[in-house]
């Protein structure tokens, strides 16, 4: 079930009517550049959280 | 020489490298035997996190990546940063498909995708399309990756295609001794520098520009963001998000990413790549805005650039910008990242072909030698693999080699049903995804025949509204569709269900 948050990286990645803007910008960047420079690492740790309980998951698993 | 302390720099760290190609050889030798192709092709399966780390990112951002994605934004704009959600998107696919198909490749010794899928439905004829299939989509990917070396060679203002065939004879010698361990052991190298590069251009060259609020500025407001969709359609909207999504399901169908995956220890390597490689999304992301500083610093209209431009095209934006703001030294080591960037790749595209020419087409159809014969004969491909891109890129011209490889795209995909679907279910049938295989690849090389070769996109129309889609994506699922229709029909008829060779406990 955790895997569902690998579901929502995709949709992050794919919302293009979205993100297709230029205000809000940061730093100087149009929100179109920005947003999608940032849903790189929050994707890596989205990932990250499928990883880490599944295998706490296997580790409980294999105690039993 | 134009530029003599860059080119001096270039040929050292080339050097360099080249060294360690045949070092590699020796590298982790005591633990197996290179005469076998497992050792040679696939490195033993013995790489882990951090070297598969460096080994798949040097692999799957190639020099080609480098320099055509900054170029894209140099010319077409916001559409050429669809290289962010692209890089996004590949990692959940990596992280749910490839740590099963690395257990049962493991469990029967497959060292290639089209061996899995012939272990699975016992149809060598449905392997041979998958193969070929590869094998044609790898071979203008590599000639790209000359192209890439090429440009900065000829940035650097030495002429003719001396310092590309040397590079490429040694290329050559290391591959045929060391394997995939060259390539793995130079991708550290390449990487390091790469990173080094993007990074410095990050902060010097806005710094000179007047940061990135003057940046954007200067970007013309059609190239700033996509067009918004005229009524009726959901115009550069869907061409985007289709774009991001059929590359990411295509990239790790290639040969060379798939050979990256499996030369990996265990799936759990490949799980912590899945959250570690993004890393090298961010650079290519950062790398991308290069195109946009190129465009703000006027590189195009420098005269000491007008004859780069002449020749290479928008490819050139990002040498030029690199020569421009670094000094000489400096660009001489973008210049040899970006050149060790086309080594890396080149040389897992070769390998990962001969595997699958000797796995997949030799010993199957006509000859069943010794481990050893097996592994000259994926040597022998995989040197004609690299002679043949070679004179590939001095006789034609490299506008076909893109053209080859946006056609490489649409058929790769055409191998995702019978690879990744079979991870998981074995409901479908052989001859079925074969019938797939076949109309994705006609349908799609017939619509990008209709674009002339050069678009990518196709407007479907569905009930009167315009759908602008990647073809790749489009024909992708017409043919996931034709497997799933027919497999049912098919198993009625001819059930090949019995000669999967594969187990249920070889995936988990």
């Amino acid at each position: 079930m955790i895997r569902i948050l690998l579901l929502l990286v995709m949709v992050l990645a794919l919302i293009v009517p979205f993100f297709n803007r230029v205000e809000p910008s940061l730093f100087g960047f149009p929100f179109f550049y920005w947003y999608q420079i940032i849903i790189v690492p929050v994707g890596s740790l989205l990932i990250y959280f499928v990883y880490r309980a599944e295998e706490r998951d296997a580790g409980e698993e294999a105690r039993k | 020489m134009t530029y003599p302390s860059a080119s001096i720099v270039f040929f050292l760290l080339i050097a360099i490298v080249l060294v360690l190609g045949f070092i590699a050889g020796r590298w982790k030798s005591g633990e197996g035997n290179i005469g076998h192709i497992e050792e040679w092709g696939l490195g033993g399966r013995r790489f882990g996190t951090w070297i598969s780390w460096f080994l798949i990112g040097g692999d799957a951002y190639t020099a080609y990546t480098f320099i055509a994605i900054p170029a894209l934004m140099f010319g077409a704009g916001a559409l050429g940063f669809f290289a962010m959600p692209y890089t996004v998107l590949i990692y959940p696919i990596l992280y749910v498909v490839f740590p099963r198909l690395w257990r049962v490749a493991r469990a029967k010794g497959y060292i290639t995708g089209p061996e899995f899928v012939r272990g699975r439905y016992g149809n060598r004829w449905l392997a041979l399309a998958m193969g070929l299939t590869g094998i044609l989509a790898t071979m203008p990917y590599i000639a790209l990756q000359l192209v890439g070396m090429q440009t900065v060679i000829g940035a650097l203002g030495l002429p003719g295609h001396g310092p590309l065939i040397a590079a490429f004879i040694v290329l050559a010698a290391f591959t045929w001794t060391a394997g995939l361990r060259a390539p793995a052991m130079i991708s550290i190298v390449k990487d390091l520098l790469i990173y080094l590069t993007v990074i410095a251009a990050i902060i010097v060259i806005p710094a000179e520009l007047g940061g990135f609020t003057a940046i954007f500025a200067k970007v013309p407001a059609p190239k700033l963001i996509l067009p918004p969709p005229p009524p009726g359609s959901s115009g550069s909207y869907s061409a985007y998000a289709s774009l991001a999504l059929g590359s990411a399901m295509a990239l790790f169908l290639y040969p060379h990413t798939m050979t990256g995956i499996l030369s990996a220890s265990g799936p759990r390597v490949i799980k912590r790549n899945a959250v570690l490689l993004p890393a090298y999304s961010l650079l290519l992301g950062l790398l991308a805005l290069i195109g946009f500083m190129a465009l703000a610093a006027g590189v195009k209209t420098m005269p000491q650039f007008a004859a780069g431009f002449a020749r290479y095209g928008a490819s050139f934006a990002v040498p030029a910008v690199l020569l421009n703001s670094f000094p000489g030294w400096f660009a001489g080591v973008a210049f040899g990242a970006i050149a060790i960037g086309a080594l890396v790749p080149a040389a897992i595209m070769a390998i990962a072909s001969a595997n699958i020419f000797t796995r997949d087409i030799w010993t199957q159809f006509f000859h069943s030698p010794t481990q050893r014969g097996e592994t000259l004969a994926a040597k022998i491909f995989a040197i004609l693999m690299i002679i043949g891109a070679l004179i590939f890129i001095m006789k034609i011209p490299s506008t076909y080699a893109v053209q080859l490889q946006l056609l490489g795209g649409m058929w790769i995909i055409q191998t995702f049903p019978a690879v990744v679907f079979s991870v998981f279910t074995r409901a479908l049938n052989g001859w079925a995804l074969l019938l797939g295989w076949l109309v994705g690849i006609v349908s799609a090389t017939w619509l990008v025949w209709q674009n002339h070769f050069t678009g990518a996109i196709w407007p479907f129309h569905i009930l009167g509204y315009t759908v602008p889609c990647y073809i790749a994506l489009a024909t992708v699922v017409l043919n996931g569709i034709i497997a799933a229709v027919l497999s049912p029909l098919f198993q009625m008829v001819a059930n090949d269900r019995v000669r999967d060779e594969t187990a249920v406990s070889d995936y988990v």
